[in-house]
C-alpha cells in the first residue's frame, strides 16, 4: 500500500442537478485507490457506495460535498448536503422506494436502490437527516491486508 | 465468446474500445436501470442496455464492466463515447432489441449470470 501510517484526505464539491459531472468524484477516488494498490474488490465496493451517494446528492439535494479519508485500515466517505432532508429514513432505505423525478428515471436512476446499494457495499453505513437542514451519509469500507 | 465474436453475432457496430476485442465474455446483464446493475451484478461482464447516458459509462467504470452493448440501434453521443474511450470501455451498438440480443447471446453460450445469487 502507498500509505504508511498517514491518512490521505480528499474533498469534492457536489453540484445539485449536474448529471454530466455526476460520478467524477467517485471516479477520482477509484483512480486514487487503484494507484495506492488497494485490493480491487475493496476498491469496487468503495467506488460503488460512493457513486450511489454522489448520484443521490446530485439528484435529491440542493448541493453538498464529499470528504474522503483513505487510511491504512479503511476508507471513510462522508457526504454532507444542504437539504432538503429526508422525512422518513426507513422508508427511503426500502428497496424500490424512490422520490426521484421523471427526468432522473429516464437516465436510469430513481429505481429506489441507491441507499440499499450504499448499505450493501459498505462495512459501516450511517445516515442522519433533518428536514429543512440536510443529510449526512457516512460510508466506511475496510481495507484488508493484501 | 470473445467480444469480436459477439459483435459479429449481433451485427453490431463497434464505436470505441478495440483494445477489448479479444476479451472473453461468459456472462451478461441486460438492464436500463443503473442501480439494478450495481445491486445485482457481481462479476465483470457484458452490459446490454437501451439507455444512452454518461451514467451508463460511469456505472460500468465503477463495476469494472469493460463492454457496453447498446441495443435497439441506439447510438451514444460523442461525449459518452469519449468518456468510454478514456476509461478503456468498449461500446458497440446493435439494431436488435434487448430481448433478441439477450436471446442470441444466451443461445450462443453466454449462460453464466455473473450476478449475486
Amino acid at each position: 500500500m502507498g500509505l504508511s501510517g498517514g491518512v490521505l484526505i480528499l474533498h469534492f464539491d457536489i453540484k445539485a442537478n449536474d448529471m454530466s459531472s455526476a460520478g467524477e468524484a467517485s471516479s477520482s477516488v477509484k483512480r486514487k485507490l487503484n494507484q495506492l494498490g488497494v485490493n480491487p474488490q475493496i476498491v469496487k465496493k468503495a467506488a460503488i457506495a460512493m457513486y450511489e451517494a454522489e448520484i443521490n446528492t446530485v439528484i435529491h439535494s440542493f448541493g453538498g460535498c464529499a470528504d474522503v479519508e483513505i487510511g491504512e485500515d479503511k476508507i471513510r466517505i462522508i457526504f454532507t448536503d444542504e437539504g432538503p432532508g429526508i422525512p422518513d429514513i426507513s422508508l427511503a432505505m426500502q428497496e424500490g422506494y424512490s422520490t426521484a423525478p421523471d427526468e432522473v428515471r429516464e437516465m436510469g436512476f430513481g429505481a429506489g436502490m441507491g441507499l440499499p446499494n450504499m448499505k450493501r457495499y459498505s462495512d459501516v453505513f450511517d445516515i442522519k437527516s433533518e428536514v429543512g437542514k440536510g443529510t449526512v451519509v457516512t460510508i466506511e469500507v475496510f481495507i484488508k491486508d493484501n | 465468446m470473445k467480444v469480436s465474436e459477439i459483435i459479429d453475432l449481433l451485427n453490431a457496430e463497434l464505436l470505441t474500445g478495440n483494445e477489448n476485442l479479444n476479451l472473453e465474455i461468459n456472462a451478461a446483464f441486460g438492464s436500463d436501470l443503473m442501480s439494478d446493475v450495481m445491486a445485482y451484478v457481481k462479476e465483470s461482464l457484458l452490459l446490454l442496455t437501451g439507455l444512452v447516458s454518461l451514467q451508463v459509462v460511469r456505472t460500468a467504470e465503477m463495476m469494472d464492466i469493460k463492454v457496453i452493448l447498446c441495443v435497439s440501434g441506439k447510438i451514444p453521443g460523442d461525449n459518452i463515447i469519449s468518456l468510454a474511450r478514456e476509461k478503456g470501455i468498449t461500446i458497440a451498438s446493435t439494431k436488435h432489441s434487448m430481448f433478441i440480443s439477450c436471446g442470441k447471446l444466451y443461445s450462443g453460450g453466454i449462460t453464466e449470470k455473473g450476478v449475486w445469487d
